[in-house]
């Protein structure tokens, strides 16, 4: 089902302090994955590929970058005359500081929500790396008569501030919201959830003039039982990103070739900033393994289990393993890397060595030089 | 009435490019893809573009569809301006009549109320022929510094080949006292790389006299500068060193792709200052597998090798699955090599499946008869079947049956 009467609202900044390495210089949203991508990438792709041709992004700091990337949203065909996509940063009025929380923004731009002709609301933020189906959570929100529907998944939750976990009924009713529970077993929210837009101002307003600042606390907990609020299992390859880890993870997670086909699923294609790089260059003496290789990567020396992105540099005799090595990356003559995350334009000299462990990777901050 | 523009480009792209055989059959030789993720006319736009050219006229005529499409608003090429930008321009009805394209004096003369809008000084007139790196506003600066009514971009070719092209004999000062199409016995090495700037009031003059004369083939090479020529018009030779390839046969298509594996060929495309611009295929990087073996080859996004590849050049989204053998090959987007299947010296067109064992090329070493070789060349969506062989030469349009 194609549809074009939902608004789409993206957090880029939600949970940046949950990796603080990488966000240190950009937001949530602008954070490089797999090989290509930044992290708004999947959400705004999700929303496009269902229809949505309106979506305001919500930036709070640091995201210098992320404009950088978004330019006017050509790349995801959001550069329209009519809707496309809205920056919405802070400092929106003389008295206005940053936001202080998920309320405080959704009131600040409560304007821009309301002056949308869209009837549905559909909230997200950056790091969940999935591949949503937007259209069937929409199709379930009608089919059940929702005022909320929200996306979850079921397992071991991330340690994330004020995650929501859900008990449902049978028919997908969230009966209880739990916030700050044990993780083990759980339904926890993906906070990507679509609300009917009448009511969705209601609760905004109501909740930011009584000075509420929680979102799942004070909207979902508060309002279980008047309103009727569902859930919807995702489908497919979904990881949260709440650590250094769990980042390292999710890209090492596209070596399996399942994973990699339902993240890149060529019905719902995954739109990015694009850079014109030639292909790669494999060089003579090359030998690469198990990896993922972006354009414009040349290569001469070893690469296994890893994930390279735009026009990294491989020197012979490198060798370069379990590793996460971010655009312009250059690995000199026989370095040597094992469970490394090199961020953007860093060089490695020339016979250095590098190890980290899966559970605890090295990172290496942009434009550094080792 | 559009601003005016110093010079403005005029891309001749209507050429059918028969040479290139089932390759071309439903689509213009410009459009025939090269390198990995480019078509040949990526790099004369690119070229325009980068030598702050920002109006270009592109004349269609064989085959139009999926030029018109991969050109589209030329945003691709950042040619999608408020004035001027990327132009198609098909043959059109007019009220004398409808004419196509006759020649490509003929193209231009067709156009001459497009080129007027712009009210330039002078006009670039290139073909979609060519792979090559070049600063046209260079050459400009060249063209007004000698004062020329045109001047040709002339590359000295090996000796040998000099046959093979429109040569041209030049006076020390660089201008032109006589041309020879291609001669069997070259006295000159200096080949014409069909890249012209004319000063567009001489031109239009030129175009003008030679559509009234019933003789002419209305041809730049053959009728419009030989009649400047005879007219003592100013022609200059404008010196280009560099890579240069036309790419206008299997064997040259082949041979220019794997060029670019080639260390010391001098056609650099990382080079940030002077990018080739082309349609970026929405894929993720290419995976490839633990039992692959990829050695000196040029791979694009989206592809999947758990196979070997070995000095080829692989386009998005192409498959190459476990056992199956890419060498000395250049795989167009979106086919697949299942596996076993063995491709070697061949060009496989776009979407085409080459079924489990299958055989298509040989390598030179392996043949008796050295005349029997040639790059073997699968076309579009072709489906060769398992354990089918497409013999060296072999240009192959239709399905081949699978053999049990």
């Amino acid at each position: 089902m194609k549809v074009n009467h939902i608004l789409g609202i993206i957090f880029s900044n939600a949970y940046d302090e949950a990796i603080s390495e990488l966000t240190d210089l950009r937001t949530m949203g602008s954070v490089p994955f797999a090989g290509r991508y930044r992290l708004i990438d999947f959400m705004l792709s999700g929303m496009v590929n269902c229809g949505i041709d309106k979506v305001g992004v919500i930036t709070n700091s640091n995201f210098q970058s992320l404009m950088d990337h978004l330019g006017t949203g050509k790349p995801w065909d959001l550069s329209r005359k009519t809707g496309g996509m809205y920056l919405l940063p802070p400092f929106n009025n003389a008295q206005a500081g940053t936001y202080k929380n998920r309320i405080d923004a959704l009131f600040n731009v409560l304007d821009f929500i309301h002056k949308s002709v869209e009837e549905y609301v559909l909230v997200s933020d950056c790091n969940i790396v999935c591949n949503p189906d937007y259209a069937q959570l929409m199709e379930q929100h009608i089919n059940t008569g929702a005022d909320i529907t929200i996306a979850y998944c079921h397992g071991t939750a991330p340690a994330l501030k004020n995650l929501a976990t859900f008990d449902l009924a049978e028919d997908g009713r969230i009966t209880c919201v739990g916030v700050g529970d044990t993780p083990e077993d759980k339904n926890y929210s993906t906070n990507m959830m679509i609300i009917n837009k009448p009511l969705f101002e209601e609760l905004i307003r109501d909740a930011a003039v009584h000075n509420r600042e929680n979102v799942e606390r004070d909207i979902l907990q508060a309002n279980v039982d008047k309103l009727k609020i569902y859930g919807y299992k995702v489908d497919g390859f979904c990881m949260p990103i709440d650590s250094i880890e769990s980042y390292y993870k999710a890209n090492m997670a596209l070596l399996d070739k399942d994973n990699c086909r339902s993240l890149f699923n060529p019905d719902r294609p995954v739109y990015t900033k694009i850079r014109d790089d030639m292909p790669a260059l494999y060089g003579l003496g090359s030998n690469v393994k198990n990896s993922l290789i972006a354009d414009g990567c040349v290569i001469e020396g070893e690469v296994e289990n890893s994930v390279l992105f735009r026009g990294v540099k491989v020197e012979k005799g490198a060798k370069v393993k379990n590793s996460i090595v971010m655009q312009g990356a250059d690995i000199g003559e026989n370095a040597d890397i094992n469970c490394v995350i090199l961020d953007k334009n860093v060089s490695v000299q020339p016979g250095k060595k590098l190890t980290g462990d899966e559970n605890y990777p090295v990172y290496v901050a942009k434009n550094k030089t080792i | 009435m559009a601003r005016k523009q110093e010079c403005i480009a005029m891309l001749l792209a209507g050429g059918q490019g028969s040479r290139l055989g089932i390759l071309t059959r439903k689509i213009a030789k410009p459009a025939v893809p090269y390198g990995g993720k480019y078509r040949i006319i990526d790099f004369p736009l690119s070229n325009c573009v980068n030598s702050g050219i920002n109006t270009v006229g592109v004349l269609t005529q064989y085959q139009p569809l999926e030029l018109n499409d991969y050109i589209g608003n030329g945003q691709t090429w950042d040619l999608d301006r408020v004035n001027g930008g990327v132009h198609v321009l098909s043959p059109y009805q007019q009220i004398e009549g409808t004419q196509w394209y006759k020649g490509t004096a003929n193209a231009i003369y067709q156009n001459i109320s497009f080129i007027d809008r712009y009210d330039p000084e002078y006009v670039l007139v290139l073909s979609g022929d060519h792979i090559y790196k070049m600063d046209y506003s260079k050459m400009l600066d060249y063209h007004k510094e000698k004062g020329a009514a045109c001047t040709i971009a002339s590359l000295e070719v090996p000796w040998e080949e000099a046959s093979r092209f429109g040569l041209m004999f030049t006076n020390e000062d660089g201008s032109i006292y006589e041309f020879k199409e291609k001669p069997k016995n070259p006295t000159s090495n200096k080949a014409s790389m069909g890249v012209y700037i004319f000063t567009w009031k001489v031109l239009r003059k030129y175009l003008i006299e030679d559509e009234n004369n019933p003789e002419s083939g209305n041809d730049f090479g053959h009728d419009v500068i030989p009649a400047m020529h005879e007219n003592h018009e100013k022609l200059f030779a404008y010196p280009f060193s560099g890579y240069w390839k036309d790419v206008g046969t299997i064997d040259s298509l082949w041979e220019a792709n794997l060029d670019l594996l080639n260390p010391s060929v001098d056609l650099d495309l990382t080079d940030p200052s002077w990018k080739i611009y082309a349609k970026n295929p929405v894929a993720p990087p290419h995976y490839v597998g633990d039992k692959a073996y990829v050695q000196n080859s040029l791979i694009s996004e989206g592809g999947v090798i758990e196979g070997t590849v070995d000095f080829s050049i692989l386009f998005p989204n192409v498959v190459v699955e476990e056992g199956a053998k890419v060498l000395d090959s250049i795989i167009m987007p979106g086919t697949v090599i299942k596996k076993g299947a063995v491709v070697q010296y061949a060009i496989v067109a776009e979407n085409a499946v080459i079924g489990e064992n299958a055989v298509v090329g040989k390598r030179p070493e392996d043949m008796e008869d050295l005349d029997q070789w040639g790059v073997a060349v699968v076309g579009s969506g072709v489906n060769v079947g398992a354990g089918a062989a497409v013999e060296p030469k072999a240009m192959v349009g239709e399905d081949v049956e699978g053999v049990k």
